[in-house]
């Protein structure tokens, strides 16, 4: 195994990447409660993308984790978490953007930096646009489901040096959106960096 | 030799060996009456609400097991999805009518919200912070914003053929070309929502389909609050666990009517949907529709 790249990916900004079938990508909360949005699509096949919805209903689980399997809207495997040292992540909570940080905390919130504005910029570099982002992952996040059905992202779990690995059971491509949010608990208030390691098999 | 052809169809009789034949043999096969199908026009449909006149119907229309169907709506607009017998799921996808890289986005209309189970007053929420829609009524209550739409692995690993010209299609593939037929791709299907089958969430996080009995017929009743293009798929929910593929009839009406006016309590019942009920205006500013 052979390390590709090795990044510290600033606070706020985005990663992009791809990881060959059978290697991995390690991603790791440097600061502590700091979410970590992502996207997968097949590498060579943008349309074939990480589908939350498909992985849930397969694991019958809204939480990842060590075991999880994350799949593809066509039903294929794309990643497999096989090392997590945070215990859960989350799948429902979407990405922050302007739009919808205008609904959640009023408009003048509309020109915070978000997590949609890293991934169409990052995506831009790939071809990839709007009608590519779907619901994504949220690494390090925390959103609990209460038996009435309320939702919502709530104080996190991690902390600092706490960290996933994901090996590649597919080339994919690795959209991250390092959260920017400081409106909501997702980053502790304080976005931090994130280490990014990408090795082959 | 031709009165042999094996692919036509049962009844409809005559011979097909020169082209005035064919014409009438083709002619002939016209006034049958399935079930599942549109009424064209659909101001000719009957058994509507009481408060619909049949002249404001846009669109009605039954799809049976692995049926779909697409329509675009104005802006005002409700529409009906009926659960004739009790068994239906019906995958739904909405697109912003005038700007179509405008959808449905599930993880930002169960968060801005708060809540994983919309029911009656929640809205549809797109990606740009608009209401594409709001539920007026809901006699279900059984409805699913976590599984989304099965694909073909799902159904050839539950019915060994998922593909859509089998015997058991699947939503996703469906749904794919409901918008292609309105010049949209692949990767313009973002994930669906599904009606009259509930998903639950227990607190470790475990799904399990919920076990409240279904009534029918079941309804629910959706307002256009922009221009829509609506498609949906009526196929059995990803976490059915019978083999055998299974969903009753599901009826979908539509007829013109008045978006939300500014001063209906259904705009103010959350600031949260206050905002997005302010974007939406926004966009219509300067707009006709």
């Amino acid at each position: 195994m052979t390390t590709l790249t090795d990044d510290v990916v600033a606070a706020r900004s985005p990663w992009s990447g791809v990881i060959p079938a059978g290697g991995t990508i390690t991603i790791t909360d440097l600061g502590g409660n700091q979410a970590v949005d992502c996207l997968l699509f097949d590498a060579y096949d943008h349309a074939e993308r990480y589908c939350a919805h498909t992985t849930m209903a397969a694991q019958r689980n809204i939480f990842l984790t060590t075991g999880s399997v994350l799949r593809s809207n066509e039903g294929r495997e794309m990643l497999e978490i096989v090392d997590d040292t945070c215990g859960r992540h989350d799948t429902i909570g979407g990405a922050c953007s302007q739009e919808s940080n205008t609904l959640r905390y009023g408009h003048h919130t509309k020109h915070q930096h978000a997590c949609v504005e890293n991934f169409l910029y990052e995506g831009s570099k790939w071809g990839l646009g709007k009608r590519d982002l779907v619901s994504n992952i949220n690494w390090f996040m925390n959103v609990p489901v209460e038996p009435d059905g309320t939702m919502g992202i709530v104080d996190g779990i991690s902390a600092p040096g706490l960290r996933l690995t994901g090996r590649a059971l597919r080339d994919v491509l690795v959209l991250i959106s390092n959260c920017p949010q400081m409106n909501n608990p997702c980053n502790a208030f304080n976005p931090t960096p994130i280490g990014v390691v990408v090795t082959d098999s | 030799m031709v009165a042999d052809t094996p692919n036509r169809p049962s009844g409809s009789g005559g011979s097909t060996a020169t082209t005035s034949a064919a014409r009438n043999h083709a002619r002939a096969q016209a006034n049958t009456v399935v079930r599942g199908m549109p009424t064209v026009p659909a101001t000719a449909a009957t058994d509507l609400p009481a408060d619909v006149p049949a002249h404001d119907v846009l669109w009605d229309e039954v799809l049976e097991a692995g049926e779909y169907a697409a329509h675009v709506l104005p802006r005002g607009s409700v529409l009906r999805l009926a659960d004739l017998e009790g068994d239906a799921c019906a995958h739904l996808a909405l697109h912003h009518a005038d700007l179509p890289s405008e959808r449905l986005n599930l993880a930002d209309t169960t968060k801005v919200q708060w809540q994983m189970y919309p029911t009656t007053g929640a809205v549809l929420l797109s990606d740009r912070g608009r209401v594409l829609a709001v539920i007026l009524g809901d006699s279900s209550g059984r409805h699913d914003t976590i599984c989304s739409a099965p694909n073909q692995a799902d159904h050839d690993a539950k019915y060994g053929d998922g593909r859509v010209e089998g015997a058991a299609p699947n939503a996703r593939d469906r749904l794919i070309v409901a918008l292609s037929k309105f010049g949209l791709e692949r990767r313009d299907l973002p994930p669906t929502i599904s009606f009259f089958k509930g998903v639950r969430v227990d607190a470790d996080g475990t799904l399990r389909v919920d076990d409240v009995p279904a009534v029918a017929p079941a309804f629910v009743e959706l307002r256009a609050e922009l221009a829509l293009l609506v498609s949906v798929a009526n196929v059995p929910h990803v976490l059915d666990t019978r083999s055998t593929y299974t969903c009753s009839p599901l009826r979908i009406t539509a007829w013109r009517g008045e978006a939300t006016a500014p001063d209906d309590p259904l705009r103010s019942q959350t600031p949260e949907i206050e905002r997005a009920y302010l974007n939406t205006d926004d966009w219509l500013l300067g707009r006709s529709s």
